[in-house]
């Protein structure tokens, strides 16, 4: 049976990751390789970049590191932050990543999901949704959630999907940060609405959250950054209580 | 050990060379015929669309060397899809080594399957040492039904043939250079004991 993934998710500035991050039995808490090993030893079924650096160097310093991570690491990795050409995608393939995963760019140009997709494969374009409900409804939002948009979630979820994307990771923003839950009804909806598989991300703070993001959010998989990185729940421990519920994961 | 990853332009094959370098050894990246005929295992990647891949094959003669070749060969993921007689993909006529259409998952699942899935039915030495049941890790849109050639299966909407082999070709709808522990070693079975 397919199994639910659970995805941790490492924010990357210059090279290094950033926003706390406590790893008792880590070396350099900074180092984004031996992060992403320790996750994938612990289970992690795939693992998530976001860089968030803006200095021109980035190119050069994520396909680098893209490369390490492909030479350590053993699952499947996506990498995701500022992309909007075939080229920037070309590299960081070429590197070693398995995904990639456009936001913004995408929204601002929606046939550069066509583009990607015929030179690469639907199974290596991930397309990122970040969205808020205002006055009861879904919109969606750019820049890293800064600058709202007038696009409805759901229409753009299904052009996302006709475009030819191999799935989507939808950020609620009302629930980011909160700990309080994935936007269960939202991911439900979506789910439905589209035959691609979905990734829940944004509000994950306890393992009760994640059995119901499954389960009532219909969710194929769930991402989640602060309760790893501070060992608030362990990965072997939260699919071990997930397999308990009936719900099937890699063990 | 001469190792040769087919070269036709298909997809990203960085991972599988890191995973050939983790277990100790080196793969040349070539399309020359003269490297593939000597060499002594031979890895078919592919990842992307059947025809676009197909085409690149045809262009390359690779279509004419591979099914002649006598040394053991891996196809992985598309590059098994390519091995067997067509594809619903694009339409493709594919190599013919195994005696199977590819066709498309039904609507009633998501699709593409992405994630980690089970194998079972484990038949051939590419399996020494792996538990049935054990996962893996499969991005893809089309399979190839089960047959005489199946050595291993998995479920998504139905049973389908995760991996083939027919004399000395070898196919893996899945990735073993992601998928983990369990991969590492099916991708060292192929390399050390076939």
């Amino acid at each position: 049976m397919l199994t639910k993934r659970i995805i941790p998710c490492l924010d990357i500035k210059d090279g290094r990751t950033v926003k706390g991050v406590n790893f008792v039995d880590l070396r350099d808490a900074g180092d984004p390789v031996e992060l992403a090993a320790i996750y994938a030893q612990e289970g992690a079924d795939e693992l998530v970049f976001l860089d968030i650096s803006a200095t021109e160097e980035k190119r050069k310093t994520l396909a680098e590191l893209v490369y390490h991570v492909g030479e350590k690491v053993n699952i499947p990795f996506t990498v995701g932050g500022g992309i909007s050409s075939v080229e920037d995608v070309d590299i960081l393939l070429k590197n070693g990543a398995d995904k990639v995963s456009i936001n913004s760019s995408a929204v601002k140009r929606p046939e550069l999901i066509n583009e990607l997709v015929s030179k690469f494969g639907s199974q290596c374009i991930v397309v990122a949704i970040d969205a808020k409900q205002i006055d009861d409804q879904w919109k969606v939002h750019l820049v890293g959630g800064k600058v709202p948009t007038e696009i409805d979630l759901f229409q753009w979820a299904k052009e996302v999907e006709q475009r030819g994307a191999g799935e989507i990771l939808f950020t609620s923003m009302d629930h980011d940060g909160t700990k309080n839950g994935f936007a269960n009804e939202a991911l439900a909806q979506l789910s439905a609405l589209v035959n691609i598989p979905v990734i829940a991300s944004g509000g994950a703070g306890s393992i009760s959250h994640f059995t119901d993001t499954f389960t009532a959010g219909k969710a194929d998989a769930a991402l989640a950054a602060s309760i790893f990185h501070f060992k608030e729940i362990s990965i072997k421990e939260l699919k071990s209580e997930l397999r308990e519920e009936g719900i099937p994961v890699r063990l | 050990m001469k190792l040769v990853i087919l070269d036709y332009g298909a997809g990203n094959i960085q991972s599988i060379k890191f995973a050939i370098r983790r277990l100790g050894h080196d793969a040349i990246l070539t399309d020359k015929v003269d490297e593939i005929l000597t060499a002594d295992k031979v890895i078919f990647p592919g990842v992307g669309e059947a025809s676009s891949a197909m085409e690149k094959l045809r262009s390359s003669g690779l279509d004419k060397i591979i099914p002649g070749l006598k040394q053991p060969v891996l196809g992985i993921c598309l590059g098994m899809q390519l091995m067997c007689n067509s594809s619903e993909e694009g339409d493709t006529g594919g190599l013919g080594i195994f005696d199977l259409d590819v066709v498309r998952f039904p609507n009633s699942v998501k699709v593409p399957q992405i994630g980690w899935n089970q194998i079972e039915g484990l038949k051939s030495d590419l399996f020494s040492g792996i538990p049935e049941k054990s996962h893996i890790y499969l991005v893809h849109s089309f399979y190839a039904p089960l047959g005489a050639n199946t050595i291993a299966s998995s479920e998504y909407a139905l049973n389908y043939s995760a991996a083939l082999q027919k004399d000395n070709f070898y196919g893996v709808q899945f990735h073993p250079e992601k998928s983990s522990d369990v991969g590492s070693l099916i991708l060292e079975n192929f390399l050390e004991t076939i």
